[in-house]
């Protein structure tokens, strides 16, 4: 196998040191590291080394809607973003809620190459919140499931999120929720407050979310499970978490990069790129879920990459697909709202992007620290590269970032995965 | 004067006051045996209605045809749309078509906005009506007919509404007539206050630049006109109010309460009304309420917007008295004499 010298990078963003990788494993880490014979050096003064970044949440839409991403396509795009994990999200058509579709989507991940790909199993049967899935049959089977996801739809029925917290105690997993009471949300188009009420669109009150969280972290404690929050978006859904985490329950909760940076005032200009669920917040709630993912209350940062093909955002508000592409843009954002405004610093980084994510999708082999022995995998990023987001440069299949023309910090520069460049000078390899 | 209208909230006080204006001078065309000016010959106006509304489609109809303007009707049901065709497409079918102002009455709050700024066409865009959002040429009618029947035909030219009290009853949550009021009467110097009961008022209502009450009976004595809008009955099912009689009790404008308010003041509905529901008949056929004006009034305002809005770009070339280098449009009292000439040909 291939010999890598990563030379002069910051790792976790501390003094320079050097990193032989050899084969898939991190053989060495110190300063003056010679390059053995035939190593390729990478050259990384000013650059800081992270570990492979982990995403929670990811929507790689295959099966089933490939014209808007594939396992392909969306792992191209996980590497370019600095992943060398991403957990891809039930709601395929079919949805993954068998051993047969979970084991397809690993199977594509494996092929794939860029990105390890771990599938998440949804809880229920269909996604319609009536019926248990066989999760034990997806955790046994060879995708090991062991986070299991409604995400798209909440389980609101109270009995059957009791049920599966309680089910997936049997092989320790996870189930996340994607938090929005169904009758508070009915036709639902941006966050309901100030803009909502002169836009005249429907309105997604932070209360549906906040009520479910409640509800949920008070059954985990009840049952004694553990239950993980998608994509928490309100000042409110964080008090919630902070109070079940002070009480000791096992509770984690992810934030997206996008609900740290935007919020509902972008909709005034009804361009459907901001359609988003759980919709944009307000300022308040966006500084509230900063400080909570600098503090701890929140656990990572999760994508939510939700692709959609052209014409589903190039029409009107209320006929427009609910997502945000974010995979590529993902560290740019949490650099520009966490680091550079002093909340966190880059082990922090390592920390909410691959170290805790890794750790609540129970997976193996990521989410390690740089150090001899583990596995090689790896990102690097410059951190003082800035630039414009060019969508016609994502790897993507789908376009609809909702930060095109928008000038952010950083740049992913390589990215390993067990040992094997992926991206190489902010190319993929 | 702006290129499209499409909210309320885009016009200063002076760009309201001459739309009024205008369609003071509009209304005279109106009182004349031949109806026709000849502003806007040559010039194509698409009403195109995604949602059914005969009402304010015949209203831009008559308005664009007495501007002697060529008018096609497109209208969404039984057309490509229910084939599934995108609003996009739509767009662009009626760019080609040569539309120079198209008049959109949509489902979708923003969708107006969206024809506007996409890029998808190059035409005026008038909003008919956009889902909960907007319905800006309504506002204008109402702010006509308020100052015709407060301030007077003449009286008001060049004025606006500085310190009338106007009160609007009942749907606000789901009204696109009231968020456009909301910002146009207060544009033009009145002050506007909401009534209706707390389920149908949008949160986030604490910053609009009015007054919410509970009571209508608190208000009606401080009112110089008291609209009533219409209350869909379907909303009883979504909880909003317990009963349709509840409702009429609370809410409802009747012969007692038209009572309380002062001798001046006027009633006005946008229609369709529900007669028993939010307003009896007694007031509705009363002549304190201005219904059928408001209908009339509302094809002079429609006249003026397009006139503004179409009248001063290159086919105005037609119009000789146009001074060298202005854009101003010519006047509508300028073409007086044109307008019979060509009707007596």
């Amino acid at each position: 196998m291939s010999k890598i010298l990563i030379r002069g990078a910051r790792i976790l963003g501390g003094e320079p040191q050097d990193v032989l990788i050899d084969g898939e494993t991190v053989a060495e880490v110190g300063t003056g590291i010679e390059a053995p014979e035939g190593a390729t050096v990478v050259e990384a003064a000013g650059q800081v080394l992270l570990p492979g970044l982990v995403d929670l949440h990811t929507h790689l839409r295959e099966p089933g809607r490939e014209d808007s991403e594939t396992v392909l396509t969306g792992t191209r795009a996980a590497a370019a973003g600095g992943f060398t994990a991403v957990h891809a999200m039930a709601n395929t058509f079919p949805v993954a809620d068998t051993a047969g579709v979970v084991e397809q989507v690993w199977r594509l991940g494996k092929e794939s190459g860029y990105c390890d790909v771990q599938p998440v199993g949804a809880v229920t049967v269909g996604l319609e919140g009536k019926k248990l899935a066989e999760l034990g049959a997806m955790h046994d089977s060879a995708a090991g499931v062991k986070v299991f996801s409604d995400d798209g739809k909440c389980v609101d029925d109270a009995v059957i999120m009791r049920r599966a917290l309680e089910y997936v105690k049997a092989f320790d997993g996870v189930v996340a929720q994607h938090a929005q009471e169904p009758r508070l949300t009915e036709g639902a188009q941006m966050n309901e407050g100030i803009v909502s009420a002169e836009l005249g669109l429907g309105g997604w009150p932070a209360v549906a979310e906040e009520s479910i969280i409640a509800r949920d972290v008070l059954l985990a404690a009840h049952v004694g499970s553990r239950v993980h929050i998608c994509h928490l978006s309100t000042a409110g859904s964080v008090e919630i978490v902070r109070w079940a985490k002070s009480k000791g329950w096992n509770v984690t909760a992810e934030v997206t990069p996008h609900h740290l940076l935007l919020t509902d005032e972008l909709v005034r200009s009804y361009n459907p790129v901001y359609k988003v669920n759980p919709p944009l917040r307000t300022e308040a709630d966006v500084m509230a879920l900063r400080e909570a993912l600098a503090d701890g209350t929140i656990d990572c940062v999760a994508t939510d990459h939700a692709p959609h093909p052209h014409e589903d955002k190039d029409c009107e508000w209320a006929a427009a697909a609910m997502g945000m592409v974010g995979l590529e843009t993902a560290l740019s954002v949490v650099q520009q709202t966490m680091v550079d405004t002093g909340l966190i610093d880059w082990a922090g980084v390592a920390d909410r992007m691959s170290f805790r994510p890794a750790a609540i999708g129970r997976l193996e082999g990521h989410g390690r620290p740089v150090s001899a022995g583990e596995p090689a995998n790896l990102t690097l990023v410059d951190p003082a590269y800035r630039g414009a987001v060019d969508p016609a440069g994502f790897a993507s299949r789908s376009r609809n970032t909702p930060y095109e023309g928008r000038e952010l910090p950083g740049r992913v520069t390589h990215t390993f995965l067990r040992g094997r460049a992926t991206v190489v000078d902010g190319k993929l390899a | 004067m702006k290129r499209h209208l499409i909210s309320a909230a885009d016009l200063t006080r002076d760009d309201a006051v001459l739309i009024l204006d205008t369609a003071e001078e509009m209304a005279r065309v109106a009182d004349r045996p031949i109806k026709k000016l000849p502003t806007l010959r040559g010039r194509t106006v698409v009403n195109l209605f995604f949602e059914d509304s005969t009402r304010t489609r015949i209203s831009f109809e008559a308005a664009a045809k007495r501007l002697s303007a060529d008018v096609i009707n497109f209208s969404a049901k039984g057309s490509s749309v229910s084939k599934g065709e995108s609003l996009k497409d739509t767009a662009l079918t009626l760019e080609a078509m040569g539309a120079d102002a198209v008049v959109i009455r949509h489902g979708a709050s923003g969708a107006p906005y969206r024809l506007a700024t996409s890029g998808w066409i190059d035409g005026a865009v008038v909003n008919a009506g956009d889902g909960t959002h907007e319905h800006p040429t309504q506002a204008l009618l109402d702010a006509f007919t308020m100052r015709r029947r407060l301030v007077g035909a003449d009286a008001g030219l060049g004025r606006d509404l500085e310190g009338r009290r106007i009160t609007i009853v009942g749907d606000i949550l789901h009204s696109r007539v009231a968020r456009s009021n909301v910002h146009l009467l207060t544009t033009l110097g009145a002050h506007v206050t909401l009534v209706a009961p707390p389920t149908l008022v949008p949160v986030g209502v604490e910053q609009w630049p009015c007054d919410v009450s509970y009571s209508l009976d608190d208000v009606l004595a401080k009112s110089d006109a008291v609209m009533m809008l219409r209350v869909q009955r379907e909303r009883m099912n979504a909880a909003y109010f317990p009963t349709e009689r509840e409702y009429s009790r609370r809410y409802g404008l009747d012969g007692q309460r038209m009572a309380k308010m002062p001798e001046h003041a006027i009633v006005m509905h946008p229609g369709p009304m529900v007669r028993g529901m939010e307003i009896t008949a007694e007031v509705a056929d009363s002549d304190r309420c201005t219904v059928v004006e408001q209908v009339a009034n509302g094809v002079s305002i429609r006249m003026a917007v397009l006139y503004l809005l179409l009248g001063g770009s290159d086919t105005a070339l037609s119009a000789p008295a146009r001074p060298e280098g202005s854009a101003r449009p010519e006047s509508p009292a300028r073409t007086e004499a044109t307008a019979r000439t060509e009707e007596t040909k």
